[in-house]
C-alpha cells in the first residue's frame, strides 16, 4: 500500500515539473538517476559487456531489488553498498523515471541454433511469469530479453547454485528444467533470451 | 512563468563557457545542453584527442589498446556544443570573458572550470616537465607518456628493476598508482618473471590497501622473498627527494635505487589555469560552494572535478562525472532563476589487480548542513575474496568503462 502511494506522488510531482515550458529546475528524480548513469549508462541503458541495462524496468520489480540488495536478500558485487544510500522515498522517485526510459535491447551476438532450442524450453518453463518471450516490464520479474548475456549467466548461476532465492515457483520450474536439461539448458535459454 | 521574473536583471543571456574539456567539462556541457537547450555552451579544450587516464594502466599492462582509451568532440558538436580547441591563459572574473592564447576573448555569463591536475615536479630534485615528456614518464595524463611507459616495459631485459615513485596525499585517483603497480606486475610475471618492481612511497598507507595486499600476496607473492613487488613507505624512508635522469636512479632515506624502468608521479596541485585565474587556496586547490560548486573566491565560476576541494569526494573520474551534473543542474537553475534541486553524487573506481581479479570501492554522497557527505550505511569496498565475485567485478569494470565515457562523450 504505501509504495503504491509513494510512486502515484512521484508521478504527480513529474508531471507538474514537465509541464511549464521554461527550464524549471531539475527534478528529484532525475537528479538521483543521473547518478547511476556511469555504470548503467546514460538514461539507464548499459552499453555493456555486462552491466544490466535498467531503463523500461517495471517501478514494483525495480524497487524490490533496491530492498533485496540493500538488505543483502540478493547477491550482488556493487549494488548492495549502493543501494543502501537512498531512502525510500528516493528509491520511488528512481523506479518512476526509470520505467519511463526505453529499454533497448543489447547488441550482441546469440547462436542461432542454440536460442531456438532455448525458445522451446522458455515457453515451456519461464514464459507463464517472463511473458512474451521475457519482454513484458509489467510482469514484474526482471526484462530478461536483450538483456546483457554475461548478467543473465550471472543471475542462473546464482539461482541455480542456491545464492539468490527464487520466486517458489520459479525454483520448482528452474528445477525441473535442469535436472531434465541441466546446464546446456540454462545455456539455451541465456542465448534465446539475448538473442532477443 | 515565475522563472522570468526572477531573471529579469540578466535579460535572457546565457552564456556557458567552460574550461578543459576533460571529464568533468565534456560531461558538464551535455548535461547543461540537455537540461535547458537554450543555454549557449561553448567548451575550449587545449587538444583535439582526450584519452582516458582510466583504463590507461590496462595499456601499460599490455591489456588493451591505446585507441580504446581516444575520444573526440564529435559527438558533444553534434548536440549544439560549440568545441574551441584553444588553451586558456586567463580568466576576468570581474569583466566575465575567458581569455585563450589563440587571443580570443570569450564573454560569459557563467564559466565552469575543470582542468584537471597539475605537478609539483619542484618536490624532486632533478625531475621537469620536460624530462617526464622525455624519458621517465609519470603517465598520469594519459597520452604519450602512457605509451612511453609501456615501450619501456617491453623494451626492458627479463631480470630488470621498475621504479615506482607514487605521489603524497591528495592526488587524482588514490588506487591508481597501486592499480598500476599490479598490472605491471601482471605483465612481468607473464613475460619476464625474474624482474622486479620496487614502489617507493612517501605514505604509510593506500586506498583500499588492505585489498591490494591481499592481491599482491595471491598475485606476486607478496611478503615472501620470491615476491615480485617490494613496497617501502614512508616510515623506511621511502620519500623519494633525488633523481639522476642519465641513469634513472633516485635518491631516498632508504637508499639510492637503479632503475631500468623509471615511474615517477609527482605531488599534485590543481590544473595551471586555476592558479593564473586566482581560483586556488594556500594549498593549491579551489575552494567552492559544495552545492553550486562556484567559486568561494571569484563569483560566476564554478569548479569541478579534480582541482575542486570537495572532500570527502576523492579526486576520480567518477566524482568528476557526478560533480559535472550537480554543477550544471546548479548553473542551469541560476541562469534561470529557479530553485535548485537538493543534489545527489556517487564515486566508485574499480581496480583489476590481475586478469580475473577485480575490486572496488563506492560510496552514495548527500549535501547536508553546507557540506557533501558519505551517507552513513552506503559504501564501502570489495568483500573478502570470491574467485567468481572478483571475475564479475573485473567485467563489471570494464562495462563500467564503457558506460561513463558514452556518459561523458556521447
Ligand atoms: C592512471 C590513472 C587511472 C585512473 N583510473 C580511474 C578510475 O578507474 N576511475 C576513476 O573514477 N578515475 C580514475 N582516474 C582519475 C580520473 O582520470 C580523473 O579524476 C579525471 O580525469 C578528472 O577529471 P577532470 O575533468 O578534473 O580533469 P581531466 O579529465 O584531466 O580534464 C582536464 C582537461 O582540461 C584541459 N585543460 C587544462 N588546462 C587547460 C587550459 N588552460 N586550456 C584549455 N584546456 C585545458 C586538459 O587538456 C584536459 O582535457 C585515473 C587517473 C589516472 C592517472
Ligand atoms: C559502480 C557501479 C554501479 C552503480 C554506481 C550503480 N549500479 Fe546498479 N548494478 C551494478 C551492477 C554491477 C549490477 C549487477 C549486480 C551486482 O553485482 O551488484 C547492478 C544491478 C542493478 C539492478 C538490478 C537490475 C535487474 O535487472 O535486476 C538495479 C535495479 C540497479 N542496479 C539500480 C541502480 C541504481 C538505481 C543506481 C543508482 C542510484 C545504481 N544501480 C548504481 C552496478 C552499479
Ligand atoms: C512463477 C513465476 C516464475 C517462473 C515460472 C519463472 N520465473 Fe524467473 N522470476 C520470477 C520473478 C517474480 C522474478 C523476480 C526476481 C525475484 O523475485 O527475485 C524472476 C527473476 C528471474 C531472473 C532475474 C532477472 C534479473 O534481472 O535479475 C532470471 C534470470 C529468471 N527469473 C529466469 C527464469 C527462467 C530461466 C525461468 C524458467 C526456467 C524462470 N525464470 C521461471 C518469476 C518466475
Amino acid at each position: 500500500m504505501k509504495k503504491t502511494k509513494l510512486i502515484a506522488g512521484a508521478v504527480l510531482a513529474g508531471s507538474l515539473l514537465a509541464s511549464s515550458n521554461a527550464f524549471a529546475g531539475m527534478d528529484r528524480a532525475t537528479m538521483l538517476a543521473n547518478t547511476c548513469a556511469g555504470c548503467h549508462g546514460p538514461g539507464g541503458v548499459s552499453m555493456g559487456p555486462a552491466t544490466p541495462s535498467i531503463a523500461g524496468i517495471s517501478p514494483d520489480y525495480f524497487i524490490e531489488s533496491m530492498n533485496a540488495y540493500a538488505m543483502g536478500d540478493r547477491p550482488s558485487t556493487i549494488m548492495m553498498r549502493i543501494a543502501k544510500g537512498y531512502s525510500e522515498a528516493d528509491i520511488a522517485l528512481m523506479a518512476d523515471y526509470f520505467s519511463k526510459q526505453k529499454h533497448l535491447s543489447a547488441p550482441q551476438q546469440a547462436d542461432a541454433t542454440l536460442s531456438t532450442k532455448g525458445k522451446k524450453l522458455h515457453d515451456k518453463y519461464c514464459e507463464k511469469c517472463h511473458t512474451e518471450g521475457g519482454s513484458l516490464a509489467e510482469d514484474d520479474s526482471g526484462i530478461l530479453a536483450g538483456q546483457w548475456k554475461p548478467y543473465l549467466q550471472y543471475n542462473m548461476h546464482d539461482f541455480t547454485s542456491g545464492n539468490r532465492e527464487a520466486p517458489k515457483k520459479m525454483a520448482k520450474k528452474m528445477k525441473s528444467m535442469y535436472e531434465k536439461h541441466g546446464q546446456a539448458g540454462v545455456d539455451q535459454l541465456i542465448e534465446y533470451y539475448s538473442s532477443k | 512563468a515565475g522563472a522570468s521574473a526572477v531573471t529579469s536583471a540578466s535579460a535572457a543571456s546565457k552564456k556557458v563557457v567552460i574550461v578543459g574539456g576533460g571529464i568533468g567539462g565534456a560531461t558538464a556541457a551535455q548535461y547543461l545542453k540537455k537540461m535547458d537547450p537554450s543555454i549557449d555552451v561553448t567548451i575550449v579544450e587545449y587538444n583535439k584527442d582526450y584519452y582516458t587516464c582510466f583504463m590507461s594502466n590496462e595499456v601499460i599492462g599490455g591489456h588493451r589498446e591505446m585507441e580504446s582509451i581516444h575520444f573526440t568532440y564529435g559527438k558533444l558538436q553534434a548536440k549544439g556544443i560549440n568545441v574551441v580547441y584553444d588553451k586558456v591563459t586567463g580568466i576576468d572574473a570581474a569583466g566575465q570573458k575567458v581569455m585563450t592564447a589563440g587571443g580570443k576573448s570569450i564573454a560569459y555569463d557563467r564559466c565552469i572550470v575543470s582542468p584537471g591536475v597539475d605537478f609539483k615536479y619542484e618536490m624532486i630534485e632533478g625531475y621537469s616537465a620536460d624530462v617526464a615528456d622525455s624519458s621517465i614518464p609519470h603517465a598520469w595524463k594519459a597520452g604519450p607518456q602512457t605509451e612511453m611507459l609501456r615501450k619501456q616495459l617491453v623494451d626492458m631485459k627479463d631480470g630488470g628493476t621498475v621504479v615506482i615513485c607514487p605521489p603524497g596525499n591528495p592526488f587524482r585517483c588514490p588506487p591508481g598508482p597501486y592499480e598500476r603497480i599490479s598490472q605491471i606486475a601482471a605483465y612481468l610475471k607473464k613475460n619476464k618473471p625474474n624482474s622486479k618492481i620496487v614502489v617507493l612511497d612517501p605514505k604509510e598507507k593506500f586506498s583500499k590497501f588492505g585489498l591490494f595486499m591481499d592481491g599482491w600476496k595471491r598475485h606476486y607473492g607478496y611478503g615472501t622473498d620470491k615476491s615480485l613487488i617490494q613496497w617501502i613507505k614512508k616510515s623506511e624512508g621511502g620519500t623519494v627527494t633525488k633523481v639522476d635522469v642519465a641513469t634513472k636512479t633516485v635518491t631516498c632515506e632508504a637508499g639510492t635505487f637503479k632503475a631500468d624502468v623509471l615511474n615517477i608521479i609527482p605531488f599534485q596541485k590543481a590544473g595551471k589555469i586555476a592558479f593564473d585565474a586566482g581560483l586556488t587556496n594556500d594549498k593549491g586547490w579551489c575552494p567552492i560552494d559544495h552545492k553550486t560548486f562556484e567559486s568561494t573566491l571569484h563569483k560566476n565560476i564554478h569548479i569541478v572535478g579534480d582541482s575542486s576541494v570537495a572532500s570527502p569526494m576523492p579526486k576520480s573520474g567518477y566524482a568528476a562525472n557526478s560533480q559535472a551534473k550537480v554543477c550544471a543542474a546548479a548553473v542551469a537553475s541560476l541562469l534561470n532563476g529557479v530553485e535548485m534541486v537538493e543534489p545527489s553524487w556517487v564515486n566508485t573506481c574499480y581496480s583489476v589487480i590481475a586478469p580475473g581479479d577485480g575490486i572496488s570501492v563506492a560510496m552514495v554522497y548527500a549535501y547536508k548542513d553546507g557540506k557533501i557527505i558519505k551517507v552513513k550505511g552506503s559504501g564501502g569496498l570489495t568483500g573478502a575474496y570470491d574467485a567468481e565475485l572478483r571475475k564479475r567485478e573485473e567485467l563489471y569494470a570494464h562495462s563500467w568503462f564503457k558506460n561513463i565515457t558514452a556518459d561523458v562523450f556521447g
